[in-house]
């Protein structure tokens, strides 16, 4: 069992998340930052479905009540086993009463614990994601809660020491975006500028979206639109002209333009955006341009 | 019909105005069972049908050309299943919803027990769903001031919708009645009473 002595400004349970029951009105949910939480679940030899912690901007204090193989990836920050350093993406063993303590990130935000086994806590609807919006599966963790580590079906345990990931984007981030399905809502200027202009992020972004300041984006048109299904990576844009990136917690359906969707390969960086940061977006085109079909 | 991209992993299916919803609908059940290779998600709403695909299994272009051909199932070939919904006709905006359509409160409740809805699409909270099949005449709009909380079972029009809210939860439609039905339970399969194709016929109970 795993003791949370201190939560931290926000810890959530975070696997895969649930599939498929979008028009159910169930969002996915999951891990904001995929890359990181499947590094840490290949890490610790759990299979990729296997609940991890999702920590933001630091703070987490655990203490072990067992026997434990831990790993931390994500947003890099200090790791104190006990009195004791230990490195990130590096996985290392917890004794009964250690205590894991990650400090803040130097760069990014959001950090990830594995365990061998997985979390253990119950299943939502084949899930143990926290789905902030929804208020689905586990609450976000508060202090004195206990952890059982799981027993999920594990694999090897990987001979590597250190795993070598990139060194975290910079300050400056740049993340690719696939225009429409709405860009025609908007003005060939509004386009030029969200392609070129430099948004910041700002402190009223959770795991549900990413809001940005920077020059507005105007409508080529009025009127509303009717709502419709979003993704992870939807860059939303409502009256203010604003831009909103969607993360894990999206709701599942929008009724704002959707001027360009991130791409999958980039969404971790948008996950690690943290305040204050700047982001731009580079536009690819679609690799295949579509005609209206039927 | 028309398909646009939204992403590396997504496709938004939009149908025109005219044919709406009931396109949407048949396009959904057409794909649903079973969905097709690679489609991991399909998300109705008004006029667009959004297929979310796993980009390992299937190509963005490979999957615009089979979803160009697939033919809307019918309404007459949907039949989703008929669920029968008791309702208490007690809401706290009947008697103003009767009088703004100059039916009186039981006007409306006769006019709302007379039809069978379908349900449309969700999106707002878990087991919700926008019915559609609401007579003309009980169109109404959104109260103008929402309410921070609407009690769960809550049932309510707004626009040319019905609906029940699943949990309480902050809402703007308007109230004409509840129900004890649960709709929204996690442990069950489905865990949604009502599901994109769902019949619902209300029937009042005293």
């Amino acid at each position: 069992m795993i003791e949370v002595v201190r939560p931290g400004p926000l810890t959530t349970v975070q696997d895969l998340g649930r599939p498929g029951l979008a028009a159910l009105g169930v969002g996915r949910s999951g891990a904001a930052d995929r890359r990181s939480a499947a590094l840490a679940n290949r890490l610790v030899g759990n299979l990729d479905g296997a609940a991890v912690l999702e920590t933001t901007f630091g703070g987490l204090v655990l203490k072990f009540h067992q026997v434990a193989r831990v790993v931390v990836t994500g947003a890099p920050c200090p790791i104190r086993r006990g009195a004791r350093g230990e490195a990130m993406n590096a996985p290392f063993t917890v004794w009964p009463g250690d205590e894991l303590t990650l400090g803040m990130p130097s760069s990014g935000l959001r950090t990830y614990v594995a365990v061998r086994g997985g979390i253990g806590v119950e299943e939502v609807l084949e899930s143990r994601s926290t789905d902030l919006l929804a208020g689905l599966g586990p609450a976000a963790l508060r202090e004195g809660d206990e952890l059982p580590i799981g027993t999920d079906e594990c694999g090897p345990l990987p001979s590597v020491e250190v795993a070598p990931v990139p060194d975290p984007a910079g300050f400056d981030l740049t993340v690719r975006v696939m225009p429409g399905p709405r860009d025609d809502w908007f003005t060939p200027e509004a386009l030029r500028t969200f392609a070129s202009a430099t948004y910041a992020v700002t402190s009223e972004s959770n795991r549900v979206g990413v809001r940005l300041t920077g020059p507005a984006l105007e409508r080529a048109r009025e009127g509303e639109l009717l709502s419709e299904g979003m993704v992870p990576g939807a860059i939303q844009v409502p009256p203010s002209g604003l831009p909103l990136v969607f993360l894990a917690d999206h709701p599942v359906t929008g009724g704002y333009p959707v001027i360009g969707v991130v791409l999958t390969d980039d969404l971790p960086v948008m996950a690690q955006a943290r305040p204050g940061q700047s982001v731009s977006f580079r536009l690819v085109p679609a690799e295949l341009p579509l005609a209206a079909a039927g | 019909m028309k398909i646009r991209r939204c992403g590396d992993q997504a496709l938004l299916v939009e149908v025109a105005d005219d044919e709406g919803i009931s396109t949407v609908l048949g396009l959904y059940t057409a794909l649903s069972d079973p969905r097709p290779d690679g489609v991991t998600e399909l998300v109705p709403a008004a006029r667009t049908l959004l297929v979310r695909f796993d980009r390992t299994v299937v190509g963005a272009g490979e999957l615009a050309e089979l979803l160009a051909d697939i033919e809307p199932v019918s309404s007459q070939e949907r039949r989703g299943e008929l669920v029968e919904i008791p309702v208490h006709y007690d809401g706290a905006d009947l008697a103003e919803v009767g009088k703004h359509t100059g039916l009186g409160p039981e006007g409306v409740v006769d006019m709302h027990t007379s039809a069978e809805y379908t349900v449309a699409f969700g999106g707002f909270a878990p087991g919700f769903g926008y019915l559609t099949g609401l007579n003309p005449k009980l169109h109404l709009p959104r109260r103008s001031v929402p309410r921070t909380h609407v009690p769960a079972g809550a049932v309510a029009i707004a626009g040319e919708f019905t609906g029940i809210y699943p949990r309480s939860s902050p809402g703007g439609w308007q109230l004409v009645g509840r129900t004890e039905v649960p709709l929204w339970d996690p442990a069950r399969r489905p865990p949604a009473l009502l599901r994109p194709g769902t019949r619902i016929r209300f029937r009042e109970v005293r």
